[in-house]
């Protein structure tokens, strides 16, 4: 074991949020900062030979490599967790930028009441109206504190969009830069929700619709539309990465530094404090990294997991209901909505991760629950996303019942390029069953335990997504489809299935100890220099991609830091 | 040879010459069974070439030779046991092994059986891993970028209008609305202008 010189502060993650502080802090302060990453450097040009739809988006090749590390899964504590053996479900990165390099890009901003789900609720429906056996909380900030911080979080990605969604909370700014320019199926999704009185808006993405320079100086070029964003990386640097909006700011800071391949096992402490980070490197020599500050800033799961590992903080025991750390697991509740079968072509190779069209009509609280049987929904969009072969290849109108030969053939050529759906991307509540915790049977490359993940659907989401299918199928029709086939609904939760990566929770915020991991600033409410960034501090799951209120939230507490805490060391108020 | 929208287009796949490509993973008997298996999934037909001649067996060859095939990106940490469907695939068995176990289900007279016969012995197995693992890999296989074996001069592409990848739409993407756009398909080789490197070919 070797220690190696202290630093001011350690970041553990090198993803959007870790290199985000690292930048800021960079920027605005003489502090010595390390990020620690456990994957590989990354950069735009890695991306050049990158457009092939097997490696990347089949075989995988910027994930997390399931062989070292997974997590195990069960639907309740009574079940026995088995391992994930390939991830499906959700799709952790890895590497410097981590999940940042392969996104879509979508950048919608949390409505207003989300923050604020369990007043906002009672007030309108009454206590009752709550799911039983929720384990839903209040943010402990509001919209309107976190809104400065979405403008600024816009403006350093350059985000295409056009404001004027009547659902969203108010703007302060105009995006940055206009809507992305849409295919022919998000044209129809909006002229069909227009005509049943929805209010049908550009999709936000961080795929430029014209060329850029950001608040730091740096300029990116506007997207080609080559249909390559989702589970790959930008070779021309028009989709914000960290790597080539954070990256290019951190190479001329010269009291920031990114270690790769530094894989971090433990944060360390003594007396109430954090004292550094203990990780591997690629030799597999273990490292100390001393350090004052720390940060965690690895994916959603990870971040649990390092705390859990580093028994910082009391474990959520889901028996008792008590302590905070690894509760309130979500996911994300989507759906492939309703799957249309058109008579033309729709030209679907074409696209970006995130231009397209959505609505925010059933989104929230945006419609009256009084007579449903759940609260909250779903942003529904319709993208022209690009497409690919392979993933597109097979769907068959409902008509059709063979699943290979030559009947299944001729449906699927003639259905390849006239098919698309309507993605349902909706809250995921907070429930006391669903958790994480450390599994105690398998294992890393390491010899640490898994994450094991507890988790199931409730009838709040089922009832939602039914719902709103519901809904949708009348827009499909209105768009001119000649079938429209409503997606499977969910039932359980399961493994295999591509929902989202928009895990969140474990390490969630809150108002007061009592309640939460964190403070509404991010900072650790025991340990007082550990910070935890990220969506793992979400106390549930709102609608939409959570990327931007990352950022956002990112930004919060990164001028928290500089502006008080550094004046001041210990818990913020 | 038709396209989605009925304009006949020349597939060089579809001449007379045969390509001998040296196998990586099966042997020739193997080899003959899966590509047998492969054309019931996805036939030659009225509505165009099928896996045979889109060279889908190569593709797979392919595929279990390399580090896909031997399950190098799979958590294969015992213990094994079963699970719900809900918790994913459990078994201990590498893609390879897959393939293995579904040549016995398919026996070794496979290849010689009629059309029929072949439909029924599939249907048979229809709900077998193996099964879905070979229907998955035929489309790959028929669809995927030539580079990894299948797609043979792009005639997967062709049949369903789609062009390979590009560097731009910036021209297109807003246009062509309800009509077939339908550019030439182009390889990532082409595309980039050299050969690229794929992931069965790593270590």
């Amino acid at each position: 074991m070797k220690t190696l010189p202290r630093m001011d502060v350690a970041i553990i993650g090198g993803g959007w949020s870790g290199l985000l502080m690292a930048k800021e802090l960079g920027a605005r302060t003489g502090l010595s900062v390390v990020v620690l990453e456990r994957g590989g450097p990354r950069k735009t040009a890695d991306y050049f030979d990158g457009m092939d739809e097997l490696d990347y988006q089949i075989r995988l090749r910027l994930m997390q490599d399931a062989s070292k590390e997974t997590v195990t899964f069960r639907h309740t504590s009574k079940d026995r967790a088995l391992p994930v053996r390939q991830f499906s479900s959700f799709l952790p990165g890895t590497g410097v930028g981590g999940a940042g390099e392969h996104w879509n890009g979508c950048t919608p901003r949390v409505l207003p009441d989300c923050f604020e789900i369990v007043t906002r609720t009672v007030e309108r429906y009454g206590a009752a109206k709550l799911p039983a056996n929720h384990s839903m909380q209040d943010w402990g900030i509001t919209y309107a504190e976190l809104e400065p911080f979405y403008t600024r979080a816009e403006r350093l990605l350059g985000i295409s969009g056009k404001t004027g969604d009547p659902f969203e909370g108010p703007h302060s700014a105009e995006y940055p830069t206009p809507p992305q320019k849409i295919g022919h199926f998000p044209t129809l999704f909006r002229d069909a929700a227009r005509s049943l009185g929805y209010h049908p808006s550009p999709a936000p993405s961080a795929n430029l619709s014209q060329a850029y320079r950001n608040p730091d100086g740096i300029v990116r070029p506007a997207c080609q539309y080559c249909g390559f964003c989702e589970r790959f990386g930008c070779m021309v640097g028009a989709k914000a990465q960290p790597t080539n909006t954070l990256m290019p700011v951190i190479a001329r800071q010269k009291n920031v530094t990114v270690r790769t391949g530094a894989n971090v096992r433990r944060v360390l402490y003594k007396d109430g404090k954090t004292t550094g980070v203990s990780y591997v490197d690629v030799q597999g020599e273990e490292i100390v990294q001393p350090a004052d500050l720390v940060m965690l800033a690895s994916w959603t799961l990870n971040n649990t997991r390092l705390l859990l590992l580093s028994k910082i903080g009391e474990a959520y025991d889901a028996a008792k209901g008590t302590g905070h750390v690894g509760r309130n697991l979500t996911h994300q509740a989507t759906s492939r909505g309703v799957v249309m079968f058109f008579d033309h072509p729709l030209n679907r190779f074409m696209g970006s991760g995130a231009c397209g069209v959505a609505i925010r009509d059933l989104d929230g609280d945006s419609f009256d629950h009084g007579r449903l049987d759940f609260i909250r929904g779903a942003y529904i969009a319709a993208w022209s996303r690009g497409y690919p072969p392979i993933g597109g290849f097979g769907a068959v109108p409902p008509s059709v019942k063979a699943t290979w030969g030559s009947e299944w053939k001729k449906a699927a050529i003639d259905a390849f390029d006239c098919t698309s759906n309507l993605g349902i991307s909706g809250e995921h509540l907070a429930y006391r069953t669903n958790y994480m915790d450390l599994d105690p049977t398998y294992r890393d490359a390491n010899g640490d335990p898994l994450l094991r993940m507890t988790m199931d659907w409730n009838d709040n989401e089922r009832n939602m997504i039914a719902y709103l299918t519901s809904k949708m199928a009348e827009v499909g029709r209105a768009m001119g489809a000649r079938e429209v086939a409503a997606a499977a609904l969910p039932r359980r939760y399961d493994v295999n299935t591509y929902k989202s990566t928009h895990l969140q929770g474990g390490t969630i915020m809150g108002a007061n100890p009592g309640n939460s991991v964190v403070n509404t600033w991010l900072q650790h409410w025991q340990m007082s220099n550990l910070f935890v960034l990220g969506a793992s501090t979400f106390p549930q799951n709102p609608s939409g991609n959570p990327t931007l209120t990352i950022l956002a939230q990112t930004l919060r507490t990164a001028d928290a830091i500089v502006d008080r805490y550094l004046k001041r060391p210990g818990l913020l108020v | 040879m038709f396209t989605l929208h009925r304009t006949p287009m020349v597939v060089h796949a579809q001449s007379a010459r045969k390509i001998r490509v040296p196998l990586r993973f099966f042997d020739e008997r193997e080899a003959l069974i899966i590509s047998a298996a492969t054309a019931r999934i996805f036939p030659s037909d009225a509505n165009g070439p099928g896996a045979t001649e889109g060279g889908v067996v190569i593709y797979i060859d392919r595929q279990l030779a390399g580090p896909y095939g031997r399950d190098r990106y799979r958590y294969t940490q015992p213990p094994f046991e079963d699970g719900l469907p809900e918790q994913g695939y459990q078994g201990k068995a590498t893609p390879r092994e897959v393939y293995r176990e579904g040549l016995v289900l398919l026996g070794q007279d496979f290849e010689g059986m009629t059309p029929a016969a072949q439909d029924a012995k599939l249907k048979g197995i229809e709900t077998t891993y193996f099964f879905r693992m070979l229907r998955q890999h035929t489309i790959e296989g028929m669809f995927s970028d030539p580079m990894h074996g299948g797609n043979a001069d792009m005639i997967g592409w062709q049949m369903i209008g789609y062009p390979g990848p590009y560097m731009s739409w910036g021209e297109h993407i807003d246009q062509h609305y309800g009509k077939p756009f339908r550019p030439k398909p182009r390889s990532l080789r082409e595309v980039v202008g050299h050969p690229v490197k794929p992931s069965e070919d790593a270590e």
